[in-house]
């Protein structure tokens, strides 16, 4: 599939979230080659992942990253952010296709819905991101830690005050 | 101690008394992170007598912090240690990251280092699948399939070595090319070497003619002797009794829930789903060179054995194509500082490793240094399935079905 397939279908994908849910899509984020991103509140992500799922046939997720965004330039408040990387295997003509569904939530209350009811293979990268990130997903089955050691008692390492040790400057 | 007669009666009410050990009909322990079958990696398993009721897998075991190394070392640095989560399939891991460089920089590697990436992702699959059929020989009672793999893997490495310099964790891929050429010549104590095998198995003489130390020649050799042992591989293992015996039927994946779990690579391609990074998002050389993606519908850890070893012989046939289509010229745009800027951005690209997609999703801040990179690694994503495989399976398959996902500790902890 060539590369302008994949765009004009993540278009009209957007076009279409757009219509559907109007204000709820906070923000867009296109750039060919690279990524195609949509924000949207925590409070309707699970919302539009639903929507995703059984419209678009995203069915498949590829990743769960999450971000602290507070080292970020011209970052006024301490957020953190939360992004599903989804794409599609029952659809033959969406295989080249990776959405990424994003939310924003706050480092001083991170909770979010957990999206593991959408997609069930969310389960292990949401307790990656809830023991590195500290972010707590309401609704997940088994909201355990995952790699890290039992006896952790620091703070989340992948958030940005967190220094590694022998790393200090 | 005998027992005295007519106390056994009650003998046996005060042994019942004593009784410690009641934990009802279940037993659950842990299986690794020492076990020689696991790899550094632990499985606490519940068991009613030998059925495993429950599988609950805790990896960790060997986890590096690879994502916070990342935000400390520079866009050039962080090559070499991003490797090291799979030793044995550097390319694959590497590969993404490097794609993912290139597309915030939006620079594009000249052609012969595109076919050389090729050549190099593709050899270390073959040494990657060739390390987990010998090992899964080996749980599967059948030793000798690990020294014939062990030993044929060696000429293959052999050649990653001449390309990359390296026998394995090459720092091969670079943003913007492949770090140096292959050499023009083959030395010749590893021809002389090579060609007695050859003629071993292939019954006839090293194809060298005037020029026996050529490059090109070499690897075209290599190859054919590679796809003449795979030949044998087949009758060896994959149609052994003993091999169907154990595998066949054994941790049964269904397609919906291959999908629905998102796990990737032989272990999708054994459950029917015809998906593979290379065809779907191509990327470098792969638009111009023709090969299949295999795939099985049985759904068990005999498919996904069977989708490797045809998975090998697709790559051989690449090999052979990408040095024939190798064009002369530069393999690298420049040589990059050690402190180079990476334009503002985010991106999220994949390449298929050995083992399945390999994705990294990148942000950068502007400067010498990612601001966040993460890595969503194939075992990582392959690692959800455990618990649905291992369940309602006896003890004594728990390392078929460990071992047919191909999962790689490090490469899931990171």
């Amino acid at each position: 599939m060539s590369l302008s397939d994949v765009g004009e279908i993540l278009a009209r994908l957007i076009e279409d979230l757009k219509k559907k849910f109007g204000d709820k899509i906070l923000e867009v984020n296109v750039e060919p080659k690279k990524i195609t991103k949509v924000l949207v509140a925590p409070e309707c992500i699970k919302e539009v992942a639903e929507y995703l799922k059984s419209e678009w046939a995203l069915d498949y997720i590829k990743g769960v990253t999450g971000i602290d965004l507070s080292r970020l330039p011209n970052m006024a408040q301490e957020v953190l952010e939360v992004i599903y990387h989804v794409g599609s295997l029952s659809s033959e003509a969406l295989k080249a296709v990776t959405l990424s569904l994003s939310t924003k939530i706050s480092i001083s209350d991170p909770v979010m819905p957990s999206l593991t009811s959408v997609w069930k293979g969310a389960e292990m990268h949401e307790r990656e991101v809830y023991e590195m990130l500290g972010v707590n997903f309401k609704g997940h089955p088994d909201l355990r830690r995952l790699l890290l050691p039992e006896f952790w008692s620091d703070k989340p390492p992948l958030r940005k005050d967190y220094v590694a040790p022998g790393r200090e400057r | 101690m005998l027992l005295q007669e007519g106390s056994a009666k009650m003998a046996k009410e005060e042994f019942k008394s004593l009784e410690v050990y009641e934990t009802g009909p279940t037993l659950t322990f842990s299986m690794g992170p020492q076990h020689p079958g696991t790899g550094h990696f632990r499985m606490v398993i519940t068991v009613v007598g030998d059925m495993v009721v429950r599988c609950d897998p805790d990896p960790g075991f060997v986890h590096r912090g690879e994502e916070k190394m990342c935000e400390y070392k520079t866009w050039i640095t962080n090559i070499p240690h991003l490797e090291r989560p799979a030793i044995l399939d550097s390319a694959g891991m590497t590969y993404p990251y490097v794609l993912a460089v290139e597309k915030l920089m939006d620079i594009e590697p000249p052609e012969r280092a595109k076919y050389l990436r090729v050549i190099m992702a593709e050899l270390q699959r073959i040494c990657s699948h060739l390390y987990w059929l010998g090992l899964m020989g080996v749980f599967a009672g059948h030793a000798t399939m690990y020294m014939w793999c062990f030993g044929d893997r060696e000429y293959l490495v052999d050649l990653t070595q001449l390309i990359g310099g390296q026998r394995i964790t090459h720092s091969y891929f670079v943003p913007g090319g492949v770090r140096n050429d292959a050499p023009p010549k083959v030395p010749r104590e590893l021809v002389k070497d090579f060609s007695r095998y050859y003629r071993m198995i292939l019954g006839k003489d090293y194809p060298g003619g005037e020029m026996p130390e050529d490059f090109r020649k070499y690897v075209l050799a290599v190859c054919d002797f590679f796809d003449a042992r795979l030949d044998e591989y087949y009758p060896m293992l994959l149609d052994s009794p003993i091999f169907i015996y154990r595998t066949k039927g054994i941790g049964i994946l269904k397609r919906e829930d291959a999908i629905s779990l998102g796990v990737v690579g032989p272990v999708l391609r054994g459950s029917g789903v015809k998906s593979d990074t290379r065809i779907d998002e191509p990327y470098d050389a792969y638009p111009y060179i023709k090969f299949n993606v295999p795939t099985m519908d049985g759904c068990d850890s005999y498919s996904r054995m069977m989708v490797g070893y045809y998975e090998m012989k697709e790559s051989v046939k690449i090999i052979r194509q990408a040095v024939e289509q190798m064009p002369e010229g530069p393999v690298k745009l420049k040589q990059h500082p050690v402190t180079i800027k990476v334009p503002a951005g985010e991106v999220f690209a994949s390449a298929e490793a050995a083992r399945g997609q390999c994705s990294f999703y990148i942000r950068s801040d502007g400067t010498d240094k990612p601001y966040r990179v993460k890595i969503c690694s194939p075992s990582f994503r392959n690692l959800i399935a455990m618990p649905y495989l291992i369940r309602d399976v006896r003890i004594a398959d728990i390392p078929i079905i460990y071992w047919s996902l191909n999962y790689w500790p490090v490469e899931c902890d990171r």
